[in-house]
């Protein structure tokens, strides 16, 4: 028995170690790439793991043909505009339906989850032409726009709003708080872990979004950096160490922030997808 | 009458405030969403020419094109071959970390950041970087194969391959994200169940067919429902890793790529909309589908 339990503990340790092994090693690889000459990126034989120097030429390269800074700050601001707009629109949202009882309630919140329902993608090309009705293509709002509300947002603070007792809100009330001020006051400051995990995801798939940058914004000075990523595929397809140079730009600033906040990041993740 | 006057008062005021907190909610939805949908619906029975040559009305032409478009339903199959590889594994292989982490395990925080590192990876980055291990010539992975005795793969390249790599990507990264949502659901099973279940003489296998599955099913039923709606949706890793004069191209690519492809490259929007009008029906499908399904498997309680 005692025996049996040991080799369980080893397999145990043993599959998370080979699992890590593979979730780890492309970003490796995306680092010993970066560092390369293209030549000993492609030399076969011998095949060369780590470069015979470490060199920054691919950085140097890609940063002339990329302006990061402007990238890493266009790609700032779309978060920052996200999070701002979804969480202060989805509290809101969220304790009218979570905790208020009024005529047409059932239905503004059957839209909210017949958006949730369908693919986002049957919403674009009447976005963009509206982004662009409105001369705003290449603009941060051109790209903060699909992002105005958030339906998924206002359901995860309405299960939030839910949960919480009523006698808080009777009590304020009691106190001659009208309903803003209960919910000002009181209510909202108690949803602070689902605004943070609705922050977190927003700024996660602001980060992450692809197909609706490359529609609306094509000029390199207003890409996000996922985009301007998918641009820099097209010009020069084989230099691989300056497409992982790229690549580990792109990654580096939130992988930092990522591993500084891992806890928020990943019960963020768990409530967000385990409230719906 | 006093009473009814302030119950009055107060549900007034609730529906003002009620309608005052939702309006900019339902403005944006209504703008950004609900409107866009019949939107679609109505491009969708239009011809569009590109650089404004203007909507052509042809009644239901999109869609009788659509059902005669080999491409089409080749993408649609090709979708859900993908689907049907990555939703599967990706959830399996969560499900047993998520199991191993919930047991007696050093350093777990340290194995979690591990797998859930993907997660915050841009995806144009993470398909980059694995079209350069699946190149055929330089390639990491093809390496390791040599070294072992075994051939080249042609990873993206072989028609018969390609969306397997493609839905290895898939599964690689979205492996964390669904091993944290299994984790928190092992956590509200309560550890008696598995102390009684050790005093009965069941073993771990016993233990993981009786007591964590049922009690998981409801997190697994969300996790399958959410992960089939996001594979039948999948671009982003196809359009990084594929080239357009990528032989493989046509038996890996999905109704999403379709749907770019016709309505922001070659600007027939008409089209695009009739594609994705069929991507809708079909994950609506899916869905319906499984929530019918649910009462047989999930066990709510």
């Amino acid at each position: 028995m005692d025996k049996n339990r040991k080799f369980k503990s080893v397999l145990q340790y043993f599959v998370l170690a080979v699992g890590s092994v593979v979730m780890l090693v492309p970003f490796l690889w995306m680092i010993l790439t970066a560092f390369k000459t293209a030549s000993e990126a492609t030399q076969m034989n011998p095949f060369i793991i780590f470069p015979s120097v470490w060199r920054k030429d691919a950085f140097l390269s890609v940063m002339s043909k990329m302006n990061f800074l402007r990238l890493y700050y266009n790609t700032l601001v779309l978060i920052i505009e996200r999070v701002v707009c979804a969480v202060l629109t989805a509290t809101m949202a969220g304790y009218a339906f979570g905790r208020l009882h009024f005529k047409g309630k059932n239905l503004a919140f059957s839209l909210v989850l017949f958006q949730m329902m369908v693919p986002s993608q049957i919403f674009i090309i009447p976005q963009y032409l509206m982004v662009g009705k409105l001369g705003l293509l290449n603009t941060s709002f051109g790209l903060l726009f699909p992002g105005l509300v958030t339906a998924f947002g206002t359901f995860l603070l309405r299960q939030a709003y839910m949960g919480l007792p009523a006698s808080l809100e009777e009590a304020a009330r009691l106190d001659g708080c009208n309903i803003g001020q209960a919910f000002l006051y009181v209510m909202a400051p108690l949803t602070k872990s689902s605004m943070v995990a609705l922050g977190i995801f927003t700024a996660l798939f602001a980060f992450k979004e692809l197909m609706w940058p490359l529609v609306v914004n094509t000029e390199q000075n207003t890409m996000p950096l996922s985009a301007a990523l998918a641009k820099l595929q097209g010009q020069f397809v084989t230099n691989y160490p300056e497409l992982m140079a790229a690549s580990l730009l792109a990654c580096i600033p939130m992988v930092i922030i990522y591993l500084i906040f891992q806890k928020q990041f990943i019960e963020g993740i768990a409530t967000s997808g385990g409230k719906l | 009458m006093n009473r009814e006057k302030t119950v009055s008062r107060r549900e007034k005021s609730e529906f003002l405030w009620g309608w005052l907190f939702l309006l900019p909610t339902m403005a944006g939805l209504i703008i950004l969403n609900i409107i866009p949908i019949f939107q679609t619906i109505y491009q969708s029975f239009f011809k569009t020419g590109a650089f404004g040559k203007g909507n052509v009305f042809i009644g239901l032409g999109n869609y009788s094109k659509l059902l005669q478009d080999g491409t089409v339903w080749q993408a649609l199959w090709n979708t859900f071959k993908y689907a049907l590889v990555e939703v599967p594994f990706s959830i399996a292989i969560a499900l047993v970390l998520a199991v191993i982490l919930n047991g007696k395990i050093k350093g777990r925080s340290i194995w979690r950041t591990i797998y859930f590192l993907p997660m915050v990876a841009a995806p144009a980055a993470v398909a980059m970087v694995w079209r350069w291990l699946y190149n055929s010539e330089f390639g990491l992975i093809n390496h390791l194969l040599n070294r072992i005795g075994l051939s080249s793969v042609n990873w993206i390249s072989d028609p018969g391959i390609a969306y397997i790599s493609v839905a290895i990507v898939g599964i690689w990264s979205v492996i964390g994200y669904n091993m944290v949502l299994f984790f928190a659901g092992l956590q509200e099973i309560p550890r008696d169940y598995y102390e009684a279940a050790e005093i009965d003489g069941a073993g771990g296998v016993k233990q993981f067919f009786y007591i964590t599955l049922p009690l998981i099913s409801p997190t697994m039923f969300f996790v399958t429902v959410t992960r089939v709606i996001g594979a039948m949706q999948v671009f982003d890793s196809i359009y990084m890793m594929m080239e357009k004069s990528n032989p493989a191209l046509v038996k890996t690519q999905s109704l999403v790529y379709l749907f770019y492809k016709y309505s922001f490259v070659e600007g027939n929007k008409g089209y695009g909309s009739a594609i994705v009008m069929l991507l809708l029906l079909v994950i609506l499908l899916i869905t319906v589908i499984q929530l019918l399904c649910q009462k047989k498997w999930v066990n709510y309680n």
